[in-house]
């Protein structure tokens, strides 16, 4: 029987064929979800009204892996949220299977693999590479050492007109009171090279646009995150004259996304240079500030054009100098969630609320500069709905369009690619070595110092 | 291929007041295949790592054939960790799997095709280069992933605990295959893992560290042969190394009612100890008329051998009467569960310890 650890147990989960590895479960269960590549076998598998994320591992990783994800969730970075670890399984003749890592689907999430699929633009892959920074910058502040970045180890999710990027794949990673530089260098190497392979197996598979360069792409990446590093941690100096220039890096940083918790500055005795550096950067300035007036819980950027939009209400209504919590429960009553009620229940699923919202302010705009007057939000919401959200895919849980893809080999595991009758695996001289056979043999746990000695003295003889 | 020198390199880690690395002073030779073991916490991993590049140097230095590394990023070091990602790419051939690395590295095309068509033929991939990684069987993906750190052609390998995301049977064939690749390939390695067994069978030479302080680096024998103190004699071996505290006499080392012998030089070294340990690997135990008693607690049979678990018989001290002892003696000779022994070693495979500072004092 196998053992289940988790914070919160879903029994329905109990009952799935726990005695079969996860390659040779029936297929009624699993969601055909397209996803990264691993090197392990991950299954996503619909239990109840949950989309859940199985991965076979064995079990010391897979404890790890669980911890990290818990404590990234505890530090509010974005990643997927683990749902717990079964141990100890055994087939049905007594063999022990790997344990499997549970996490849950992240809705509205999109792997780059169909980001890619629908003939990418310079202008979206910049988008992406942006998130990417900005998650491989909130991990390294927050002290986690991914060891394993890779578009493959991330998920992206619509944020207003960019992306917003959570990590998937916790597998390697460690946390650490804080990173050296060291560490850092080594994820941006690591990220280098693993997005470049991962560029380039797209490119492979006909699917990047011939626009699209994989050595700039991995260039932009390094410089824009040695860019936003500096911005978040680097130390500045300037004349005690020029004390404006804290105000306007607290303000660069807000726009960036971050809210300074805690700024160091020093002077010198006369008082006439002044150092800043911020000491506690906190992502999210825009969706917290937007949690705290309307409890509305959405990605930065979505939260920026909502911020936005509530400052305009405030002064089309004409209440610059009313409370903003006052003025931000208006906005939700009557702007906010009049567009969402008007929206087509069968079409809900299509994108989350506050992006079909921010894409709402958008058609509006566009309506009204095409009509020469504004156009009201009513009339906006019906337009977008009948002209362009019901012609969108589902993303709520996105299942491709197999012919858009390619046929896979197996629509479960893209990682062997797609189907294209190469012959079967070859013979391996190497795995059928008689020495090796022997060797496998033994028990890993046990030290054979005869056979030791042996070599030794072959050795000896040899030289 | 370089060599590789700790000099007294330290690693402290912020806010503690303990040394995570002590003043390691180790040279690992050219080509030389080198395994750093230890439990979880001695220092092996930080080791690798300051080597690396990944965690600060606080002092000392740490040099690359001539070069001293100590304060330069990774990517100027010269070095590949080995297995870190192996993710292979589904719609490249394994010739590109193998090869994109350079590509980044702006490698010229014949050059990097040069470089992949060697590691492929060290790799027994030759006929596959133009396959895509489905078409290939699990052992061969795995080298596909050896190749890419091999075509980098760098100075120095690094592999931190490779083996351990593998179930038990890949482990041991892909620890031969580790082995193979590296006498073949002739580039120095440092290699970590916190299994003495893997550390064992894998290494030219083997460093044990233990609470941030190398305890001892020699080959595997030696290690085992000639342990140079408590910690090693007992991290070293499986089973573990006997060790069995006694009371110094005249001739020997007493032991519940038993006087095991120790040659009278070796007790000449042990000065005014009154206490010393003796270590027996459980193979050089047998069973005699007079010897160290025994209360088998349990019998394990394992082919032509058996191995005893238990007790010391009538023992007073409850530290020593609770330790449990093994002995590996002929199937044939076993005494049934319940039963005591008497238990002797040759004088020639005694360990002689101080057990005050743990160091060894038989030659």
């Amino acid at each position: 029987m196998p053992r289940f650890l988790s914070a919160r147990p879903d029994p329905q989960l109990i009952t799935l064929p726990w005695d079969k590895p996860l390659e040779d479960w029936p297929t009624d269960n699993l969601v055909a979800l397209p996803r990264g590549i691993s090197r392990h076998v991950v299954r996503f598998v619909r239990v109840g009204k949950e989309i859940y994320a199985f991965k076979e591992v064995v079990e010391h990783l897979a404890r790890h892996e669980y911890e990290m994800l818990r404590d990234l969730n505890r530090l509010a970075t974005p990643s997927v949220e683990p749902f717990g670890v079964v141990t100890e399984r055994y087939d049905p003749d007594g063999e022990v299977l790997d344990s499997v890592l549970i996490t849950k689907h992240l809705q509205f999430s999109l792997p780059y693999r169909s980001l890619f699929n629908r003939g990418v633009r310079q202008d979206t892959v910049n988008r992406l590479v942006d998130a990417m920074v900005v998650l491989l910058a909130r991990l390294h502040l927050v002290g986690f050492l991914w060891g394993d970045v890779s578009l493959s180890n991330t998920l992206f999710r619509r944020d207003a007109g960019s992306f917003a990027a959570y990590l998937v794949d916790a597998e390697t990673g460690e946390l650490h009171e804080e990173l050296t530089d060291g560490q850092r260098e080594h994820d941006l190497s690591i990220a280098r090279t693993n997005l470049f392979g991962e560029f380039l197996d797209v490119e492979a598979g006909g699917l990047l646009d011939e626009s699209l360069d994989p050595q700039t792409l991995v260039e932009t990446i390094e410089s824009r995150y040695r860019e936003l590093w500096a911005e978040l941690t680097e130390v500045e100096e300037f004349d005690g004259s020029e004390m404006h220039r804290i105000e306007g890096r607290v303000r660069r940083l807000n726009a960036l996304g971050f809210d300074v918790a805690e700024l160091d500055i020093t002077t010198d005795f006369a008082g006439s240079t002044v150092r800043i550096q911020p000491k506690v950067v906190d992502a999210g300035h825009h969706t917290r500030r937007l949690l705290r007036l309307t409890g509305l819980d959405v990605e930065e950027n979505q939260a920026r054009r909502l911020l936005n939009d509530l400052d305009y209400f405030r002064a089309q209504t004409d209440q610059q100098n009313a409370d903003e919590a006052i003025v931000a429960h208006q906005w939700l009553q009557q702007r906010f969630e009049p567009v969402l009620a008007a929206i087509p229940s069968d079409l809900r699923g299509k994108l989350e609320p506050a992006q079909i919202y921010h894409e709402v302010l958008d058609h509006r705009w566009f309506e009204s500069e095409r009509a020469g007057h504004e156009i009201s939000m009513p009339d906006a919401t019906k337009s977008y709905v009948r002209t362009v959200l019901r012609n969108l895919p589902d993303e709520q849980v996105e299942v491709p369009d197999s012919d858009e893809l390619g046929r896979l080999e197996n629509p479960y595991d893209p990682s062997q690619g797609f189907a294209d009758g190469e012959q079967d695996k070859p013979y391996d001289p190497w795995e059928d070595d008689p020495a090796a056979e022997t060797e496998a043999d033994v028990q890993p746990g046990f030290l054979d110092i005869e056979a030791l000695r042996r070599r030794s003295a072959e050795r000896q003889k040899q030289a | 291929m370089a060599a590789v020198a700790f000099n007294e390199a330290t690693r402290i880690y912020p806010g503690s007041d303990r040394p995570a690395v002590d003043k390691l002073e180790l040279e690992i030779g050219d080509g030389e295949f080198m395994v750093l073991v230890g439990p979880s916490g001695c220092g092996k991993s930080t080791s690798l790592r300051m080597l690396a590049g990944l965690e600060e140097v606080n002092s000392g230095s740490i040099t690359i054939g001539d070069r001293d590394v100590t304060d330069l990023p990774p990517k100027d070091r010269d070095i590949a960790m080995v297995f870190q990602n192996y993710a292979l790419y589904p719609h490249m051939t394994v010739a590109d799997n193998m090869g994109f690395a350079l590509k980044m590295a702006n490698v010229p095309k014949a050059e990097r095709q040069q470089r992949v068509l060697d590691a492929a033929k060290l790799l027994g991939l030759e006929e596959f280069l133009n396959r895509k990684p489905k078409a290939l069987s699990g052992g061969q993906r795995q080298r596909v992933a050896m190749g890419r750190a091999i075509v980098r052609q760098p100075q120095v390998f690094l592999m931190d605990e490779p083996l351990s995301n593998l179930d038990a049977k890949l482990r041991v064939s892909t620890r031969t295959q580790i082995g193979a690749l590296q006498a073949r390939l002739g580039v120095t390695t440092v290699y970590v893992t916190h299994d003495q067994v893997e550390a064992m069978t894998m290494g030219d030479r083997v460093a044990v560290m233990s609470a941030g302080l190398l305890q001892q680096v020699d080959s595997p024998l030696s290690l085992y042969d000639k342990p140079k103190n408590l910690f090693v004699a007992g991290f070293i071996g499986s089973p573990a190394m006997n060790l069995i505290e006694g009371e110094a006499t005249e001739g020997g080392v007493k032991i519940g009612d038993y006087t095991l012998p120790i040659a009278r030089d070796v007790l000449a070294k042990a000065g005014n100890e009154k206490t010393l340990t003796v270590g027996i690997r459980p193979e050089n135990l047998s069973i005699a008329e007079q010897g160290i008693p025994l209360d088998v607690v349990m019998v394990e049979e394992l082919g032509a051998d058996s191995y005893l678990y238990g007790t010391l018989s009538g023992a007073t001290d409850n530290e020593i009467t609770g330790q449990q002892y093994v002995a590996r003696i002929s199937a044939r000779q076993a005494p049934g569960r319940g039963n005591t022994v008497r238990l002797t070693a040759d004088p020639e495979h005694l360990h002689v310890f101080s057990t005050s500072s743990g160091d060894r004092i038989s030659d």
